[in-house]
């Protein structure tokens, strides 16, 4: 284990900087915390979380694919991949270092997705502990600690100092970047700090939450459940809880008409909207309970049907901060789960 | 802290669900907090009692959801409207955008809502309960043990500091009593956008919206938006995207829809109540309000049912296009 004083941190991004580009949570304008390139006089937030999840790295908003020009009667197809260099996203919560394996079940699957892929090659995430989770907070309930995240380095920040293990080769390139910014430590400073995060986890509004009703083959039980109704009644139908989302990896595919060829992007997409998976049939979710039935049976049931019974959600709580009716995951989990335990 | 009391309105809501005047309700249930409340259509005397909430996070207008609502239910439905949801409501019978005849309105004060952002800016984060306690919020937190006292007049929304109206326009039955439209300081804000530089406010709406995630989150929840189908969302009308494709095109959508909602937004302001990014989109909303007071004197949509609104309505006073132009920046 090594350590850096907190007054020294951004000697340590500096440093990182000659050589790699370096994101982390920076405080925006409006006081929000957002992932942003570092450079000098750009300080590391103590926001909890960011409200956008990091997973832009990986897999971004809107991205462009591949462009096709025409001219006469050629249509020429030009590659507009750029091979990324290496980039390194520090600061990530245990709860979104969860979500990158999420989401490399479902883009590095065969066929393997080879822009994700490619980011995913080249980005060193450098995970931190947290300190001071909010009530929103459920990561224990999918087997997160997030006193211990995971990542190529993992690093706990304390009053005074910033602590770092190297997981990865990856991660022990990073160390030996900084090694001469920072010095060999014992870990009774982040040994103390995992204790009392654990005793903070216990005292969470949402610890005893549970995800044993739900799983793989649950469908049946869940499919049709009545409370369905009452859930999404008043449902806007926004995108919100789909965009914040570090775990929601659908996206759409479109063609763009630049008046002398089509640029070929893609963008996430949401389940709660109506031309979600629109087909030549026509759309195969009328209602809106049924695409927010959707959303829920997806991290709870379908997810973990195909991945080893690990769910789809994280715990990351931005759903429950940012739907504009407040109505999420966990609100879904107790109302039908608590029903249906078996 | 609200003067109206839970128990008033559960002990209302329920004898009007007994006699029959209403078969079903739409008011705010609670959440797994105090602060987390959700809209919902209550049908029985049990659900009320149990579920039904009121306190200074009921900050929702359900005045939108009577469109699909009244549609849903036999008999009448219960809405609660709050003074500035009344303005919504009207503008949406205005519209002929629900049954009047399906719909018992009540009416309810409000003292101003919180915002639990500006509670957290305060107390930090980790809250495990909020109380009202006369002028204040008790606010329990993990961290503390001691709860705070936080002045609700200093956690108010920006809306509500801003509050145009206590007066109620709509409603069948008033509980408590009716205020008086306020001379609110909303427009200041337009002001200061107004006297800036063409690049100045260029940057700082660049730097607002760049934020945009296209949730759609304030068209969804905006009472003046009910298309059955919004252009942005119909394959067919070339301006379909589900992502803000550059920064041209982020700022449209927000331009096109304060456009379209112009002379009929009552500025409620919930589109920036649920915009997850902060973004102050009822500025762009309250320039077109102050623009059509200037050029064509004071209009608030909202305010009666049936009124023609400036932009809809021809008189041989409108003033010509070419003063609009001489008033604004021709460098703009």
């Amino acid at each position: 284990m090594r350590k850096v004083s907190l007054d020294s941190i951004n000697k340590v991004f500096a440093k990182i900087s000659e050589s790699n580009k370096l994101y982390l949570p920076v405080d925006g304008s409006d006081g929000v915390a957002v992932y942003t390139e570092w450079s000098e006089g750009k300080e590391w937030s103590n926001a909890l979380n960011t409200v956008r999840s990091p997973k832009d790295f990986f897999f971004p908003q809107m991205e462009n694919l591949m462009e096709f020009k025409t001219s006469g009667k050629n249509i020429e197809l030009v590659d507009i991949r750029d091979e990324k260099e290496d980039f390194v996203i520090f600061g990530v919560r245990a709860c979104d270092v969860r979500s990158f394996d999420i989401l490399d079940r479902v883009f590095l699957s065969d066929p393997v997705d080879s822009f994700y892929a490619s980011r995913r090659e080249h980005g060193i995430i450098v995970s931190v502990a947290c300190s001071k989770p909010s009530e929103t907070c459920f990561c224990k309930t999918f087997g997160i600690d997030a006193a211990n995240p995971d990542g190529d380095v993992t690093a706990w920040k304390t009053e005074d100092s910033v602590y770092f293990v190297a997981n990865t080769e990856k991660g022990e390139a990073f160390m030996k970047k900084i090694e001469d910014l920072t010095e060999e430590c014992d870990d009774s400073a982040v040994t103390a700090q995992k204790e009392r995060i654990a005793k903070i986890m216990e005292k969470l509004p949402l610890a005893d939450l549970s995800t044993d009703a739900f799983g793989g083959g649950k469908t049946d039980t869940f499919f049709n459940a009545p409370e369905w109704d009452e859930l999404s009644q008043t449902c806007l139908g926004c995108g919100t809880c789909t965009f914040v989302c570090p775990t929601c990896q659908c996206y759409d595919i479109k063609d763009f008409n630049t008046g002398n060829g089509v640029i070929r992007y893609r963008c996430w997409d949401s389940c709660m909207y109506s031309e979600f998976t629109k087909m030549a049939h026509g759309n195969n979710r009328l209602s809106q309970k049924e695409r927010f039935r959707q959303r829920f049976m997806h991290k709870l049931v379908y997810y973990p049907e195909n991945n080893e019974g690990i769910f789809g959600c994280v715990g990351c709580g931005r759903c429950l901060a940012k739907c504009p009716i407040s109505m999420n995951i966990v609100k879904v989990m107790k109302k039908i789960g608590g029903n249906k335990s078996e | 802290m609200q003067k109206i009391t839970k128990d008033q309105l559960v002990e209302k809501t329920v004898a009007l669900l007994s006699d029959g005047t209403v078969s079903a309700v739409l008011g705010w249930s609670r959440g797994e907090f105090d602060y987390d409340i959700t809209p919902a259509v209550f049908k029985t005397a049990e659900d009320l009692k149990e579920n039904f909430v009121w306190n200074d996070f009921c900050g929702a207008n359900f005045s939108k959801y009577l469109v699909a609502q009244t549609g849903k239910v036999e008999g009448k439905i219960l809405v609660f409207l709050k003074p500035c949801d009344t303005y919504s409501f009207n503008q949406l019978l205005t519209e002929h955008r629900f049954d009047r005849e399906k719909v018992y309105a009540v009416g309810i004060p409000c003292e101003g809502m919180a915002d639990i952002a500006k509670v957290k800016e305060i107390v930090g984060d980790g809250i495990v309960s909020i109380e009202a306690d006369g002028e204040n919020l008790k606010v329990s937190t993990l961290y503390e043990d001691a709860p705070a006292l936080v002045n609700a007049k200093d956690v108010m929304a920006e809306r509500c500091v801003n509050c145009k109206s206590k007066k109620h326009v709509a409603y069948d039955e008033l509980m408590g009593d009716d205020g008086e439209v306020i001379e609110s300081n909303r427009f200041d804000e337009v002001a200061r956008l107004e006297a800036m530089t063409p690049d100045e406010r260029f940057a700082f709406w660049q730097n607002e919206l760049s934020r945009c995630i296209r949730c759609n989150a304030c068209r969804d929840a905006c009472p003046a938006c009910t298309c059955e189908k919004c252009v942005f969302d119909n394959p067919a009308s070339s301006v379909e995207n589900k992502a803000p494709a550059n920064s041209f095109e982020e700022k449209m959508f927000h331009i096109i829809r304060a456009f379209h909602v112009a002379g009929r937004c009552t500025d409620c302001g919930e589109c920036s109540r649920v915009c997850p990014q902060n973004i102050p989109l009822h500025l762009l909303n309250r320039k077109f309000i102050k623009d059509i007071n200037e050029f064509y004197g004071e209009y608030q949509a909202g305010a009666e049912v049936g009124s023609r609104a400036p932009l809809v309505d021809y008189t041989t006073e409108d003033l010509e296009p070419g003063e609009v132009f001489d008033r604004g920046d021709k460098d703009a």
